[in-house]
């Protein structure tokens, strides 16, 4: 048996959505802005991934929703073109934003910085959340924009986005989120939170890779990030990726729909590793109260087992998991999540991430709960952690020179 | 970067097949006590490095026989990721069967190669390189417990960087002989800076008491300073062409007030150096005429001639006078 635990990098495409876009590669081709037959003959699709896109997030028709190539994309544009808006031709020089943010916010806040843009990096609590109030004392009246995520993609932790959103309406600052691990996990209602732009991506819910969206509230002004054909009415330029749109509308309908249904079947599974984990194993935690959680992730921390030696054990057992642990990345840096979480203790080594899909079945479960077990116990039997001899005196370990 | 750089490989399918093997069956993992090591009549040494909040931990335990010296037996627990227990399972084994002294010799260079499936591939990608450190500082103090001497006693250079064992003195002196200006020359020149990247700024996987960015600017300032002393000394030599800007400058003042200012004074006028500029060719003093000088009619041919002819005689036949 092999079982996929690695769901919030990314979901195995729904057949039913592969099955969706097939048509639009070698049969209907034409280039949508085209005038004739060839061209039309798309809009039909193209139309109902529109009305999938609106619908799964109940935005209203006076709202945007704009096909992006990811939604690294879309976290670009809002930053930069914001920065462009506001500040280069505005007279605000701020923008909020937490330290646990995805790359694509962090890089592109570090390089507004380096354009002259005052950037704050809000706190995390030991929950791995920024609290609204934190966010509302960082709000000066030269901010021009917050970007905080909905969820975060190593805890599965959920933003206080409404409270969040309140805020911003309230002090008159335009409020980004970075939907990415929230769509599909989660009801996501854009009439109920106050959002001026969210960032979607396809692949997060069993939707293809290099499609994205953004939601733009009341089709507001924000300059287009790629200039060129005036295509989705000049906001965001480049031929329609047709069979790619038709596949994030399918994916985003089969996730939202009876998404509480979906989120029970989900939960359980989760709840279920994570009890056995808990219960099984010794020195174990997990991060974040599980109802704050989005319904698919475990980010458990196991002492004495190194998160790239304990991926590797899983990887043996044909278990795809991950973990934001220093050694397992090219540049030995710690994860930003881990680090701003736990950056004191152990947890920045030895954290392991599982995170479910709709398509995780019990049996699975049960698999990983096995493997998962024995590999703590095979690396807990060489880890130093355990060891029962004592150094010899004058032996024992110096002070820790490495900072992560 | 170019085309082999655009899809990072993976970092697991740069380990070697012995780093994989090792990482799923250390064959020296476990611990030797205190029991088993009297019953022989030999001394247990037992050394921690490292700690699970830093990332990495290693133990290390050797059961010495005292009337060689020799280590008998040679066990490791490990916290940290596959590449760590792997060196550290080859750590223990290259320490089996060799006495103390010869243990200390083992450096995480030998630990590296003894990995390798082949002489010329690495068995590791480069950012692993630091994991086999920790097994030789580790073999560096069970040996300084053993032999009751401080551990850094072993250690007769300063290492700048660990995982590819460069020395300070080494650094300094590729940079000064190769003229070298930035961090990438220098981890080109001698690899240091190339692997964990902890040496090259402070901030990286590991604080350091040296960093490369400091050697290089220290050495970078010791070079300009020596260049300028050199100078110095051609220049009080009465060598003008090799002087610094101030010197010449000093040079050429003297010798407009010892030979040149006097002619000018008698007429009412005087002059003022205003700049200098070197060229291959030409070292271009600019001057400025002050008083009767300024507008008299000789001031362009006869004055300046003799300006420039003294300043020719008395300095270097590649001054020109430029007034302005």
């Amino acid at each position: 048996m092999q079982v996929y635990l690695d769901n919030n990098a990314t979901t195995m495409v729904d057949p039913a959505v592969v099955e969706a876009m097939v048509p639009y590669f070698s049969e209907v081709y034409g280039n949508p802005n085209s005038l004739h037959r060839f061209g039309t003959a798309s809009h039909p699709s193209i139309t109902k991934a529109i009305n999938q896109m609106y619908k799964a997030i109940n935005a209203s028709d006076k709202d945007d929703i704009i096909f992006t190539s990811c939604a690294t994309e879309s976290n670009n544009w809002v930053l930069k073109s914001v920065w462009i808006d506001k500040i280069v031709n505005g007279d605000k020089n701020h923008i909020v934003t937490s330290e646990i943010e995805h790359p694509s916010v962090l890089s592109t806040c570090r390089f507004l910085e380096e354009q002259g843009v005052k950037v704050t990096y809000l706190p995390v609590n030991d929950q791995g959340i920024v609290e609204a109030h934190t966010l509302r004392s960082f709000i000066t009246d030269k901010t021009a924009l917050v970007s905080i995520m909905w969820a975060n993609n190593e805890t599965g932790m959920i933003f206080p986005i409404k409270e969040m959103g309140d805020i911003c309406k309230e002090k008159g600052v335009l409020f980004h989120t970075d939907g990415v691990q929230a769509v599909g996990k989660i009801p996501v209602d854009m009439q109920d939170v106050h959002v001026d732009f969210m960032s979607m991506s396809a692949h997060k819910f069993h939707g293809p890779k290099g499609i994205g969206a953004l939601y733009i509230r009341n089709s507001q002004e924000l300059t287009p990030l790629l200039h060129g054909g005036e295509h989705m009415g000049g906001r965001r330029s480049g031929t329609l990726n047709v069979p790619y749109i038709v596949g994030m509308g399918k994916a985003i309908e089969l996730a939202t729909e009876n998404i509480a249904e979906k989120m029970a079947s989900i939960r359980a599974k989760r709840d279920r590793l994570e009890d056995a984990l808990l219960s099984q194993l010794s020195d174990v935690m997990v991060v974040g109260n599980r109802d704050n959680r989005t319904p698919n992730t475990i980010l458990i921390s196991i002492r004495g087992v190194e998160g790239e030696g304990m991926l590797w054990d899983l990887n043996n057992a044909l278990i795809g998991a991950s973990t934001g642990s220093a050694c397992a990345s090219e540049d030995l840096e710690a994860n930003t999540v881990m680090l701003a979480i736990g950056a004191d203790n152990e947890l920045a080594h030895t954290g392991i991430r599982l995170s479910l899909s709709r398509f995780t079945t019990d049996e699975e479960i049960d698999y990983v709960i096995e493997r998962f077990s024995s590999a703590v116990s095979r690396l807990r039997a060489i880890s130093s952690s355990y060891a029962i001899v004592q150094p010899t005196p004058g032996g024992e370990a110096a002070e820790c020179g490495i900072h992560h | 970067m170019a085309k082999n750089d655009l899809l990072g490989g993976s970092l697991w399918d740069q380990y070697s097949n012995k780093v994989t093997t090792l990482m799923n069956n250390p064959n020296n993992q476990g611990e030797i006590t205190q029991e088993e090591c009297d019953a022989a009549g030999h001394k247990l040494i037992v050394a921690d490095f490292g700690a699970e909040s830093c990332g990495d931990a290693v133990r290390l335990y050797w059961e010495v026989d005292p009337s060689t010296d020799t280590i008998v037996h040679s066990k490791f627990k490990s916290f940290g990721c596959g590449t760590a227990i792997a060196s550290s399972d080859m750590m223990a084994e290259l320490c089996i069967g060799k006495t103390v002294q010869e243990a200390v010799k083992i450096t995480n260079i030998d630990v590296e190669m003894s990995l390798r499936d082949n002489p010329e591939t690495p068995a590791v990608p480069p950012q692993k390189m630091h994991c086999s450190v920790m097994a030789y500082d580790v073999i560096k103090k069970a040996a300084g417990l053993y032999l009751g001497v401080d551990e850094s006693s072993f250690e007769d250079e300063i290492i700048v960087c660990e995982c590819a064992r460069v020395s300070l003195g080494t650094l300094r002196e590729v940079i000064k002989l190769n003229d070298l200006k930035t961090i990438e020359q220098v981890t080109d020149y001698t690899k240091a800076g190339g692997f964990c990247k902890s040496c090259i700024k402070p901030g990286g996987h590991e604080a350091r008491e040296y960093y490369l960015v400091d050697i290089l600017a220290d050495v970078r300032r010791e070079m300009d300073e020596e260049k300028m002393r050199s100078a110095a000394d051609a220049g009080s030599h009465g060598d003008f062409e090799a002087m610094t800007l101030v010197q010449k400058i000093k040079a050429i003042d003297s010798v407009v007030d010892e030979s040149i200012r006097q002619f000018l004074i008698m007429d009412g006028g005087n002059m003022e150096v205003i700049d200098i500029k070197d060229s291959p060719d030409y070292i271009d003093v600019y001057i400025r005429y002050l008083g009767a000088c300024n507008g008299c009619a000789s001031s362009s041919t006869g004055t300046l001639y003799a300006i420039e002819a003294t300043l020719k005689e008395k300095l270097s036949q590649k001054i020109r006078v430029l007034p302005i």
